[in-house]
């Protein structure tokens, strides 16, 4: 028997997908059971399994036996604006997700890149969190809890649907960014906000350096925008550096702000964009980096974004990328090498700061992984945890690299 | 235990440092819960981060288990020592290596207390946020392992979103290095992992924290409520309105004569059924006027009998002293106290209250609420006389209901507690064996012969690898209740 036939036996042909150009059979179990029984009957078997969402964000290139999509786990099985929760299946797509949540007045306040239907589970698993990382922090500062299908077929749960929760490990926190090393997610538990009663975006061009410095100004005139971000002229499609400021909150927080921009603008002048124009500021941001082959980020402190920025632009050139420098983080996209990446890995590694490589086509992020350039005694403990939850070697992740 | 171990541990960390006289140790036999008790068999107080390495990798060579203590202000039993198990106490280590105001974040020794922290961050215009109440006195070291909380986490967050970067030291005596400054970690986040793995997994010998500006204004409310149910809607009233308190505290009657009773005395209202301690922070005066107002007015529409806004630093203070120390003033009440952890979802709030008033009727106890209610967590207080064992007896059937109660809200048995040695009969409730397997098994990749903390956290018995291995075993511990599905 094929692969296709065996897997049509066991969850049924509406599993099948028709596959992709690599002609690897793409399967989307209709459960989280029946990702358990595909996992298991893998580990069984010897397959080797990459993990796809919608295909939108990670290249669908990875060399396996078959493809395990979560598209057709996209149920929202509960969403309780009264406590500010949901539990959402992980191949819902993001854009479902929050329309199903405004309607109900809650909002999950994360904005990762890619396009508007990339999934639920590809966002937490690969930990890409967008502009508003400012306000409300990288996405495992939004999980209650997920629950996760390891290589050899187990369902574990984790965590639960409570604001607070320290029973047990936090293995949510491991799988939060773990690219599906340890598991395939296949519910998350959310914790949610009330959608905010005002919300508006301000631009202001400029040189980087001046816009740096207004940058610091905003922080250090006590406003609290939701977002605070640079932006490449390239990205943002625009003739210079920009700084986008959302603010985002009660009416009387945003009003308050909004009165103290203008004068941390460093004599600039921000424009207020309407709502439409700033939807598609953030989302025009957003899908920038689903474009280019290569997308990366990398997290040092604050004092470090120039200097950070230009260490980029000296080895990689600087077109697309956006910073969030009071938060210390960056992201770049384009097209590179793997000795280019891995020369400037083994720098930042210097510097304390750490690359996560967020997609590439296989060839590159084989070589170059996720991660890499660990620090003393980490890489064994990487090791015995992906033992841990992938005992037969099942899931095609390219953790390190070769 | 070799006949020499104190000796060698002597020669490391000096005579003075090792307690072996039983008079010596019965002082760590207990921590903040006075339910359980483990006399330990040798302590040590290791001074330096060399010493401590020095410390554990001979206990390694010795294949010695031991069990990592702070302050010992836990409510767990998680720092207790079972017998042939060394404690080890890192409250010497207790140096702020660093505080950086430009990158607003602190490196510290474990046994830094947290309000020393915030005190060392305060000039700097900055916080240390995570604010348990014995603040005073735990340490931060304890503090990552339990992933504390307190009553500013609800706008702020838990010690987990606030630690950056560890230096780890394991139970073979390697160092291993976890977390960055900037935050991003260096592949899988084995810093969320560690924070809250109640020393399971190894020593933090240095721990990175973010630090952050301190609000600019402040505004602390007292509303009081005629009944318990009420003052819940109101939570649920504000959290729905979308508007994030820095704070939003609960406490019952019998809390706030208590506190009313003891050299705390804030002024709560004696009469009130319940109160609501809500406080609004900001960098914006004007915004947090206008949220305080909008707050007021929520509270009064959802039945509060007044509320009032503390008119003063010092009247702000007043209110929380009260309310961080409650627990002490509970002492009055009788000889001991289990302060008890759960989580509920907010909006079940009003009848999990209810019915936990009902379990004190039935098993004829006084259990007393102060709690984190804007995050649904709960500490009912149950007063008691442990040297009555019937007594004692009802205290557990009680605490188990509540539990289970908890539970079938949709919530969870410990919010900023930790399982420890309390909780881990209930493990098994919420967690099925694969879950708990999988625990056990991060836990082997981190101390495969289980020497740090052994006992604690997860119950192996309920595991699925150990039930398969002991066909028709009597569980081993504490008896296991029910299973989750």
């Amino acid at each position: 028997m094929t692969i296709v036939e065996k897997v049509s036996a066991l969850l049924g042909e509406g599993a099948i997908l028709e596959a992709g150009t690599d002609r690897v059979p793409r399967i989307a179990p209709g459960s989280p059971d029946a990702v358990a029984l595909l996992l298991g009957t893998a580990h069984q078997e010897g397959w080797r399994v990459r993990i796809e969402g919608a295909g939108t964000w990670l290249q669908s290139d990875a060399p396996a036996d078959l493809a395990l999509t979560t598209r057709r786990l996209d149920r929202i099985p509960a969403i309780e604006p009264s406590d500010l929760t949901a539990t959402a299946e992980a191949g819902i797509g993001l854009d479902q997700l929050r329309q199903q949540l405004a309607d109900r007045g809650a909002w999950l306040a994360i904005d990762p890149p890619g396009l508007a239907g990339r999934t639920l589970g590809s966002v937490v698993s690969t930990a890409t969190a967008g502009p508003l990382r400012h306000a409300f922090g990288p996405i495992k500062d939004h999980l209650l809890g997920v629950t996760f299908v390891t290589g050899d077929g187990r369902m574990v749960q984790s965590g639960g649907r409570v604001m607070k929760n320290v029973a047990g490990y936090d293995l949510t926190r491991l799988q939060a960014g773990g690219f599906g090393a340890f598991g395939v997610i296949v519910l998350v538990h959310l914790r949610l906000r009330t959608l905010p009663r005002a919300d508006i975006t301000y631009l202001l061009e400029g040189a980087r350096e001046d816009l740096t410095q207004v940058g610091e100004d905003v922080a250090a005139a006590g406003l609290t925008p939701a977002a605070l971000e640079l932006v490449s002229p390239a990205l943002a499609r625009r003739e210079r550096w920009v700084l986008g400021v959302r603010l985002a909150g009660s009416p009387a927080l945003v009003a308050a702000d909004e009165a103290g921009l203008g004068a941390a603008s460093g004599g600039g002048r921000f424009t207020a964009l309407r709502a439409e124009e700033a939807h598609a500021f953030w989302m025009r941001l957003a899908e920038g980096f689903s474009v280019r082959p290569v997308t990366f980020r990398i997290g040092g402190v604050p004092s470090a974004s120039d200097e950070l920025l230009d260490l980029l632009q000296h080895q990689l050139g600087d077109e697309w990328i956006s910073a969030s420098p009071a938060a210390g983080a960056i992201r770049w996209t384009g097209d590179t090498s793997v000795d280019r990446l891995q020369r400037l890995r083994r720098t930042l590694a210097g510097m304390e700061v750490p690359l996560t490589l967020e997609r590439a086509p296989w060839p590159l992020r084989g070589a170059v992984g996720h991660f890499g350039a660990y620090r003393e005694g980490v890489g064994p403990l990487v090791a015995g945890l992906r033992r841990t939850f992938d005992p037969g070697g099942a899931l095609v992740v390219a953790t390190e690299g070769s | 235990m070799s006949p020499n171990l104190a000796d060698d541990l002597a020669s490391i960390v000096g005579q003075r440092h090792v307690r072996q006289a039983r008079a010596e140790r019965v002082t760590y036999a207990m921590d903040g819960l006075p339910t359980h008790r483990r006399v330990p068999d040798l302590v040590v107080l290791p001074g330096t981060r060399e010493e401590l390495i020095a410390v554990v990798r001979l206990l390694a060579a010795h294949d010695v288990p031991f069990v990592p203590r702070g302050a010992g202000t836990g409510l767990s039993g998680g720092a207790l020592a079972d017998e042939g198990a060394v404690l080890v106490v890192l409250t010497r280590l207790n140096r702020i290596l660093r505080v950086d105001r430009d990158n607003q974040l602190a490196i510290v020794e474990p046994g830094v207390v947290n309000a020393k922290l915030s005190a060392a961050a305060q000039p700097l215009g900055l916080q240390y946020a995570p604010d348990p109440s014995s603040q005073s006195a735990c340490t931060i070291g304890g503090n990552v392992a339990e992933n504390a909380g307190g009553p500013h986490c609800l706008k702020y967050g838990v010690t987990a979103n606030h630690v950056l970067a560890l230096e780890l030291l394991l139970a073979d005596g390697s160092i291993v290095d976890v977390g960055s400054p900037g935050g991003e970690p260096w592949g899988p986040d084995i810093v969320g992992l560690f924070v809250g793995s109640e020393g399971n997994f190894g020593i933090a010998t240095k721990i990175t924290v973010r630090l952050m500006p301190l609000p600019r204004a402040v505004r602390t409310m007292l509303a009081d409520f005629n009944g318990l149910r009420t003052a819940g809607e109101a939570v649920s009233a504000i959290i729905a309105a979308g508007i994030v308190p820095a704070a939003l505290e609960m406490m019952d009657q019998s809390c706030i004569c208590a506190v009313e009773d003891s050299v705390y005395a804030a002024g709560y209202p004696r009469d009130a059924a319940a109160i609501l301690l809500v406080e609004i922070d900001g960098r914006n005066a004007d915004a947090v006027v206008a949220e305080t107002e909008a707050v007021a007015e929520l509270l009064r529409k959802s039945g509060a009998r007044s509320v009032r806004t503390a008119a003063s630093d010092a009247e702000r203070e007043r209110l929380w002293q009260g309310r961080k120390k409650a627990f002490g003033a509970m002492g009055r009440l009788s000889r001991d106290l289990v302060v008890q952890d759960a989580v509920v979802p907010r909006s079940a709030l009003p009848d999990v209250l209810e019915k936990i008033g009902g379990i004190a009727q039935h098993y004829g106890l006084v259990i007393s609420n102060v709690f984190h209610a804007g995050d649904g967590n709960l500490h009912p207080n149950i007063s008691f006389d442990a040297t009555d064992p019937a007594l004692k007896q009802r205290v557990e059937a009680a605490s188990a209901e509540i539990m289970a109660l908890c539970i079938a809200a949709g919530g969870t048995i410990t919010g900023e507690h930790g399982v420890g040695l309390d909780k881990l009969r209930y493990m098994p409730l919420i967690f099925d064996a694969e879950s708990l397997g999988a625990m056990h098994a991060v836990r082997k990749v981190f101390d495969p012969h289980e020497r740090v903390n052994p006992g604690k956290v997860v119950p192996v018995h309920a595991c699925r690898e150990w039930a398969s291995a002991h066909p028709g075993a009597a569980p081993r511990g504490q008896p296991v209740l029910a299973r989750a599905s």
